[in-house]
């Protein structure tokens, strides 16, 4: 067990690990790929644009996207409204991929990522660290919020040609959180593992075969 | 700027850490001294001393589980492409958009560039995952040793812009929420969005249980069969 060795999750080629400079990366030297990086920002600054996004997400959820008109009658839409029509009309897993992926996930991820910024902060021992960490890298390629924003993009480019659209709160906001999580994203959840070496709780003993269990 | 490799720069002598004994944790990236010999690496006994998570030197059933994810996939690209995605009922008229007639939809009223776009994520994206998967994993368990630079930039690429394809989809759920002006126009979303969805997130899911290590494990294997002494040795039956 070292911390200072740092295999390639793509080739499985070792190095050794060198502090970076704050903006730089560092790439295994066989095929390429990121190794680790060093963000700009220190986790408390993180946590403020984290906590920036969570307010965003609420304001981008809670208002119409857009409003469209047609023929003097008008109809907006939330995102949950979305959700809502498809499950109504019976497209149930059109619908729960659609909530999942633009929503839920997405949520959860920035308040998992919330506590644990947290969790450093406090740099106190932690039991939920370890759990949390390893359930964020799972989720994380799930919340597709920026493709969700291009997706917003064509349907109004779409609709422009049959009705009059009218930009909503929610659009602006989206837009906006599309920026902040991509700054966020870009915060390589490994490096959280070493910012958080004195608040992962290490198991106690070594795990070792129950020789009763398996014979 | 790039960390410096254990032994050499050069390719030939990179060290790998099974080479090494010692094996990566998949869930905090601890490097490990691998004790697998001892105890194996059954049921997830072997657990990472940082995360506790179970240390597997490769992912777990790597190629059976990317080609069932693949061949699922691969089955429903088929109706997700047949099937209409969206119904757009009017006054006078109802009309059935698959994925293909929504592009034209937009090559024909003047927004080619969205055409493109949309062409490139939805039918172009899902068929090179399927296509370049299935290659990277015919490769593998052929043996494949050639330009496996090459086939990790592929293999990388394709993680990559998978996400993108859930355009259509997101696309969809807007414009059902957006248009149902009763008596009017109506948009309803079609059986083939669901399929659509289920394609991208299969080839996410085969994507994700492919283990790019293995096109550099074999890259660096000796040559099989090319050994006279091993060539003509018979298993022996076990027990």
């Amino acid at each position: 067990m070292t911390d200072s060795l740092v295999a390639c999750p793509e080739c499985d080629a070792l190095h050794e690990r060198r502090e970076l400079a704050p903006g730089t990366k560092a790439r295994c030297v066989r095929c390429g790929a990121v190794l680790y990086r060093r963000s700009y920002l220190e986790p408390d600054h993180q946590l403020a644009l984290v906590t920036a996004a969570i307010l965003i997400y609420l304001i981008a959820n809670s208002f119409p996207i857009v409003d469209l008109e047609i023929q003097g009658r008008s109809n907006s839409t939330t995102l949950v409204g979305s959700v809502l029509a498809l499950w109504r009309e019976g497209r149930e897993i059109v619908a729960v991929l659609v909530f999942a992926t633009t929503q839920l996930f997405p949520l959860v991820d920035l308040g998992v990522l919330f506590a644990l910024l947290l969790m450093i902060r406090r740099d106190r021992p932690a039991l939920a660290f370890a759990p949390m960490l390893r359930f964020l890298q799972a989720l994380r390629p799930w919340g597709m919020i920026e493709v969700f924003m291009l997706g917003i993009v064509v349907a109004l480019v779409k609709l422009s040609n049959m009705a009059e659209v009218v930009p909503g709160i929610a659009l602006w906001a989206f837009g906006l959180l599309t920026v902040l999580l991509a700054v966020i994203l870009s915060l390589d959840l490994r490096s959280l593992w070493r910012a958080g070496e004195r608040v992962v709780v290490r198991p106690r003993r070594r795990l070792r075969p129950k020789q009763s269990v398996h014979p | 700027m790039s960390a410096a490799p254990t032994t050499s720069s050069s390719e030939a002598r990179v060290t790998t850490a099974a080479q090494a004994g010692l094996v990566a944790c998949p869930h905090c990236h601890l490097v490990c001294r691998d004790t697998a010999a001892r105890d194996g690496y059954g049921d997830g006994r072997v657990r990472c001393p940082r995360c506790a998570g179970r240390l597997h030197p490769r992912k777990v059933d790597s190629l059976s589980r990317t080609w069932a994810l693949l061949i699922a996939a691969a089955i429903l690209y088929i109706p997700a492409n047949a099937f209409p995605v969206m119904q757009t009922s009017t006054l006078l008229s109802t009309q059935n958009d698959t994925i293909l007639s929504g592009i034209l939809y937009f090559w024909n009223t003047g927004s080619p560039e969205l055409a493109v776009l949309i062409f490139t994520v939805s039918i172009l994206v899902p068929l090179l995952k399927l296509a370049t998967l299935s290659t990277l994993a015919v490769s593998i368990q052929r043996g494949a040793r050639s330009r496996a630079d090459q086939r990790a930039r592929l293999y990388r690429i394709v993680e990559f812009v998978g996400r993108w394809s859930m355009l259509d989809v997101f696309v969809v759920a807007l414009m059902v929420g957006l248009v149902h002006f009763q008596g009017l126009a109506v948009i309803q979303a079609g059986p083939g969005a669901a399929a659509f969805g289920a394609v991208v997130v299969l080839t996410m899911l085969a994507a994700h249980s492919f283990d790019p290590r293995m096109i550099w494990d074999r890259a660096h294997r000796p040559r099989r069969g090319r050994d006279p002494k091993k060539r003509l040795v018979f298993g022996t039956r076990h027990g």
